[in-house]
Order: structure tokens, then sequence, then C-alpha cells
């Protein structure tokens, strides 16, 4: 293949997924966790299709199609749930949700 | 000459990548984040092509700038976007402890890849034309994939039906 090697491909997708996995830990927006998660799903598609041209299968890409779905499902959920915790007038910060009664 | 040419895309994709990624992490405005995930998602469009996934390049495009991307600015608008600055207010301990985690992350996932398949890693197999296009991704999500097209369907009926109850209105004697 041109340009550079599957490697290359996996050490992109290592870092953007530390990164992801940072936001997660450090911010306490709700909304920037879920972009955060976003992201790690995001770096997981990308190892997935770069082993996907390694092994020259398509069921790489068939698993990082799935993955989409499951991350669009994921997101709905996610800001469902904080439209909901809004609309109760809690502060939007996941270091005060500590309890999750309704 | 393609090589070249390949290499320079790879660059910048892989550079706007990752400059992209820690934008969203860092910036203190969530619609700032959420515009910044566009520019994520795009380049990370263009490395699905280097490396054969017409189709995926283009679902991901749809999908996720298209459709998830303005969910997450529909829902930042109707919150008012409250800006949250990422280092304030917590123990410098905890920050550390953060950058720890993502790294030790990383580390441990480069060293099973490298354990596992390190060696194999140089070689990338040849492929056809077709490898990645809709005919070819239509015939393995019908007839390899199956069960997995089929869950997919129950988990996109179980999200709308989640986000309808999650968006209902609470009673009135209910409400806190």
């Amino acid at each position: 293949m041109p340009g550079p090697g599957v490697a290359a491909y996996l050490i992109i997708s290592v870092i953007l997924f530390a990164t992801g996995a940072f936001g997660v830990l450090i911010r306490r927006s709700p909304l920037i966790v879920l972009l955060a998660l976003e992201i790690m799903l995001n770096a997981g598609n990308l190892a997935l299709i770069a082993f996907a041209r390694q092994t020259g299968t398509g069921s790489g890409q068939i698993f990082a199609l799935t993955v989409m779905v499951v991350a669009a499902a994921e997101a709905v959920v996610g800001l469902g749930l904080i439209v909901a915790i809004s609309r109760r007038h809690v502060d939007l910060d996941v270091d005060k949700l500590t309890t999750l009664r309704g | 000459m393609t090589n070249f040419i390949v290499w320079v895309v790879w660059v910048l994709a892989a550079l706007s990548l990752l400059s992209s990624g820690i934008a969203v992490v860092l910036f203190s405005n969530p619609f700032y984040s959420a515009l910044a995930l566009i520019g994520n998602l795009a380049s990370l469009a263009v490395l699905y092509l280097l490396l054969a996934a017409e189709f995926v390049a283009a679902a991901q495009v749809l999908v996720y700038a298209g459709a998830v991307v303005v969910m997450f600015l529909f829902v930042i608008a109707y919150l008012g976007g409250r800006a949250d600055a990422p280092w304030a207010g917590r123990p410098s301990l905890q920050s550390l402890a953060a950058i720890l985690a993502a790294g030790a992350i990383a580390v441990e996932v480069v060293v099973v890849i490298a354990l596992k398949a390190g060696d194999q890693l140089s070689t990338a197999a040849d492929i056809e034309d077709g490898f990645g296009s809709p005919a070819e991704i239509g015939r393995l999500f019908l007839g390899d994939h199956l069960l997995a097209f089929e869950v997919t369907s129950i988990i996109l009926l179980v999200a709308a039906v989640g986000g309808v109850i999650l968006g209902t209105a609470i009673p009135e004697e209910r409400r806190t």
C-alpha cells in the first residue's frame, strides 16, 4: 500500500484514544464527556479499519460500521439523559451528580 | 510520486486529527468543542479513504458530521452552552492522575499490539479494486455478518424508544 504502513495508523489511533480518555477523566460538563467518548469510539474505529486494510478482509469495516451505530445510539441516550437532568434544574456537573434517584 | 502525495495527505490528516481531538477536550465552551469534533471527524474520514474504506468514510461524514454533531449542537444550544474551564476547580493531583491514566492506557495498547502483532504490521495484504465499496459492504453485511445487521436494527429501535421516553416531559405532580 502506498504511504505509511498500518502501524502508523495504529499509533495515531492510540494517541486519539488517550486524548479521549483524558477528556472523559478531566472534564466536568457531561456534554463534553460525551464528545470525548465519541473521540474514543472513533479511535477504535480507526484501528479496526487499519486492521481491515492489513488483513485484506472487509469484516473490520463491518465492525466499524456497527460501532458507528452504537455510537449514534449512545449519543441519543446520553443527550436525552442530559436534557432530562437539566429539566430537573440540577447542575450539569458530573462531580455533583452523585445520586441517580428519580 | 503517488507514494509522496499519500504521505503528505496522511501527515496533514493525522495532524489535523490529533489537534482537533485535543481541541475538543480543552475548549472551555461546549459549542466550540462540538465544532472541533466536526474537524476531527472530517480528518478521520480522510484517513479512512487512505485505508481503502470508501463506504465507511462516506457513512462517517453522513452519520457523524451530519446527524450526531447536529444533535450535539442542538442540545448545547438548548441548554445555553455554559462554559466550563477544563482545569478550573480541580485539585492538581486529580489532573495529574488523569494524565497518568490516559498515558497508561496508551502505553498498554501499544505494548499489547506490539507483542501480539508487531511483526505482521509491516506488510499489508493486496486488495482488489472493490475493497470497501458499497457493493462489497452490502455483500458482507447481508451475508457473513447478517446477525450484526439485525442486532443493529434492534439497537437503533431501543435508542429511539429510550430517546422518546427520556425526552417526554415529567408529569407536574412528580416534578421536584
